[in-house]
């Protein structure tokens, strides 16, 4: 299935708690996909601007150390950028990441848009975070200045929020 | 996270390593990794505070290794807190940070003899596992206070999100004097 068929619709401004999450199947690496309608219990996306820059690095490490702390709430991570699937295979074997990375990458950033967190200025995404719950509704979203990693505490408050 | 809620939790207490004034108007709370090279990079900006701070000032570290990207930061840290039971924290703290590049077992063990300590009662302490519990105690704290990268620096219980270049950083912590 390609993006185009989530039939993703772009969004003015990010997506609030109540919202209903938009559908999306991306590539996790050059040949698997992930659909998030196949993802079970609540889901962590974190938009990010790109593989490799140094903040990205500290928030996605951030979030890595914490990955006992989000299973214990049965909580998926799912990291996105406009980045390609090749590109994210090698940043994720170098980070050793233990969640995936979807390539938002064509056509570019339209699951971003559908989330509005979008960057049409520099063609990237915001550096966002949205905690959906069970039935994928957005509970909590937050949006970081771009130069400046957010840590993992209010996904963790948010998501001890919903149990 | 907005201000309110990057707040540091737990609060300082008497299980963390703290140097200097007790009674300071200022504690500076550094989560770091003895691995990462921002964090090296930081540490004699640190000590510079100190000195330019002296009684205003009181230090606490806490660590916060990314095993994902330093894979001997946990070690060393394990291995920093092993030492503390002994009283040697601090010596302990700067040989690691002024050793980054050698951070293997054998070496670690040697900086813990180098620091002061006993080097059976170290062993000992290691394999109790008092030290892995501390680590990854800390590293919670880190995670839960909204800690973003290392090192992370909470100024008097306040995530501090500005440039820890000597400067800029001492200028900001002065500012608080003036108040």
């Amino acid at each position: 299935m390609s993006p185009d068929e989530s039939g993703a619709t772009a969004q003015s401004g990010p997506l609030q708690k109540g919202d209903a999450a938009p559908e999306f199947s991306l590539p996790a690496t050059p040949d698997q996909w992930v659909k998030l309608s196949e993802l079970q219990g609540p889901v962590v996306l974190i938009f990010y601007p790109a593989d490799w820059s140094p903040v990205c690095g500290d928030e996605l490490s951030m979030f890595q150390a914490a990955l006992g702390l989000f299973a214990k709430h049965g909580a998926q991570l799912v990291g996105i950028s406009v980045d390609s699937s090749w590109c994210h295979l090698a940043y994720k074997a170098d980070r050793k990441l233990g969640f995936p990375l979807l390539a938002d990458f064509h056509p570019k950033g339209a699951v971003a848009k559908s989330y509005g967190v979008f960057r049409d200025d520099d063609d990237t995404t915001e550096r966002a975070i949205f905690v959906l719950d069970a039935q994928h509704n957005v509970a909590w979203s937050y949006v970081s200045p771009v130069g400046i990693s957010p840590g993992v505490d209010g996904a963790l408050r948010a998501l001890e929020a919903l149990s | 996270m907005s201000d309110e809620e990057t707040e540091l939790s737990p609060a300082v207490g008497p299980d963390d390593h703290v140097s200097g004034n007790a009674d300071a108007p200022i504690t500076l709370v550094e989560y770091g990794d003895y691995q990462c090279p921002y964090c090296g990079m930081a540490h004699p900006i640190v000590k510079e505070l100190q000195r330019e701070l002296g009684d205003s000032l009181r230090l606490v570290f806490r660590n916060m290794p990314l095993a994902n990207v330093h894979p001997h930061a946990e070690a060393a840290a394990e291995a920093a807190e092993a030492v503390a039971e002994q009283g040697h924290f601090w010596e302990m703290h700067d040989l690691l940070y002024e050793n980054q590049t050698n951070l293997g077992d054998v070496a670690l063990a040697r900086y813990a003899a180098q620091a002061g300590a006993d080097e059976g009662a170290f062993t000992a302490a290691l394999d109790g596992g008092a030290p892995r519990t501390k680590v990854q105690s800390d590293l919670e704290s880190a995670l839960r206070s909204g800690a973003n990268g290392t090192p992370t620096f909470f100024i008097n219980g306040e995530r501090y999100d500005g440039s820890w270049q000597l400067e800029p950083f001492l200028e900001n912590l002065r500012s608080l004097l003036a108040d």
